[in-house]
């Protein structure tokens, strides 16, 4: 059952996506609608009479963000998306990246049964510091308790979840911050990541994924809830931000012209370990 | 009779310090362990992880990476974009499991031919005693 302000939300969200279809702004509503079972599912709304598919509840929780670079999306023209905090994270995190920019897109958050416009970097910017989504405590928790054990167990504990992974991908195509057009994966020349989903080819691939994401996730989740085996990747990608927040103050998704942490460098970062 | 362990590390070196470094410790006849295999780089901002993920895989017991030390760059930045992802990249290991006391990072400059002896034989001391590489000899297991 809907709650009265999720009606309202909803209500709003009908009336802001009709006013942008019909003048025009906007020429395709990327948003959730009724999926499956009890999940919510992307839409992409081009037509005012197509509106009501959009729903807004609880249920709205993968990254929208993922789409804005399907071809396939961005023939249609100007997109206008429903995002979530961390939608916007990865919206920000993404023009950081210099792959969209603010003035091609609408994102759109709902509030307090109300839509907001997010139009420019800056307001953009100001949406993330209001709304932070720093490390959920019990991830925190999870990862501070697999630090604390000996080596070789957490090598046990990731093998175990590991062992599981037949190299689906599904991680990969649901993030937003892999949008490479040529993954590692696929370059075989030389094969750096061995295809196969045994221990050494998952071990590969995920610590690939983490290093490649290292500053650049915003934990969104996404690739947890898209994992068919219910590996907790995310504990990878959230330890690598973790990682670059400690080690070099930069936090993923915050500033719309943020150097990527792992292409730039301070000549005072500290290293300990360096003989 | 079973012969003991002898350790096999791989050493990933920039050409400008270390393996000059590496030349100057043999042209000064300095003795040091013979288990290190020299893989020359252009510079360790080219040495990707992956590398060392391929020796461990292909039965290295240990590895060295070492290059210039910070402003000696030949190519002024490289080794700052290399020490950045050696942070994280050890952290990120040493949480997926595996012991970074299996490698080892150094900074030894083309005049540290002595350095790079002492860098040498403390790597293969400290590898020696911590045996060979379970954790990739487990992994590498099934494959083909």
């Amino acid at each position: 059952m809907l709650s009265t302000d999720e009606r309202r939300a909803m209500h709003a969200l009908h009336q802001k996506a009709k006013e942008l279809l019909e003048s025009g702004k906007a020429k395709v509503i990327i948003g959730y609608g009724n999926g499956t079972g009890d999940k919510a599912r992307p839409v992409f709304v081009r037509s005012v009479n197509e509106i009501q598919q959009l729903v807004w509840d609880q249920r709205c929780r993968q990254n929208l963000a993922v789409y804005l670079f399907k071809p396939e999306i961005k023939k249609m023209g100007t997109p206008a998306i429903v995002a979530t905090p961390v939608v916007v994270r990865s919206i920000v995190q993404l023009i950081a990246e210099r792959q969209i920019k603010s003035s091609g897109l609408i994102t759109l958050t709902v509030e307090d049964s109300a839509v907001m416009e997010l139009a420019d970097d800056a307001s953009l910017e100001a949406y993330v510091a209001s709304h932070p989504v720093l490390f959920p405590p019990h991830v925190n928790k999870e990862i501070d308790s697999l630090a604390a054990m000996p080596v070789e167990k957490r090598f046990a504990f990731w093998q175990e979840e590991l062992s599981r992974c037949f190299k689906c991908y599904a991680c990969r195509s649901s993030c937003p911050l892999c949008y490479c057009d040529r993954c590692i994966t696929e370059c075989n020349q030389p094969q750096w990541v061995d295809v196969a989903p045994h221990a050494l080819g998952n071990f590969e691939w995920h610590i690939n994924r983490a290093m490649h994401l290292a500053g650049r996730c915003v934990q969104c989740g996404s690739c947890n809830i898209a994992c068919p085996v219910g590996i907790p990747i995310s504990l990878l990608t959230i330890e690598a931000t973790r990682i670059v927040e400690r080690e070099f103050g930069q936090y993923a998704g915050t500033q719309c012209n943020a150097p990527a942490a792992l292409s730039s460098f301070r000549v005072e970062d500290k290293e300990t370990f360096i003989l | 009779m079973e012969t003991p362990f002898e350790p096999k590390i791989v050493a990933f070196v920039c050409n400008w310090c270390t393996y000059a470094g590496a030349d100057l410790t043999g042209t000064s006849r300095i003795k040091y362990a013979t288990n290190v295999r020299i893989v020359r780089f252009p510079c360790t901002g080219r040495i990707d992880y992956n590398l060392l993920l391929k020796a461990f895989a292909q039965g290295a017991d240990g590895v060295i990476v070492s290059g210039c030390h910070p402003n000696d760059c030949h190519y002024t930045s490289g080794n700052f974009h290399a020490r950045r992802r050696w942070i994280v990249f050890r952290q990120m290991m040493e949480y997926m499991g595996v012991d970074m006391r299996r490698v080892k990072f150094a900074w030894v400059s083309a005049a540290e031919g002595a350095k790079w002896a002492e860098v040498v034989n403390s790597a293969v001391a400290d590898i020696r005693e911590l045996g060979p590489s379970e954790a990739f000899r487990s992994m590498t297991r099934d494959v083909a």
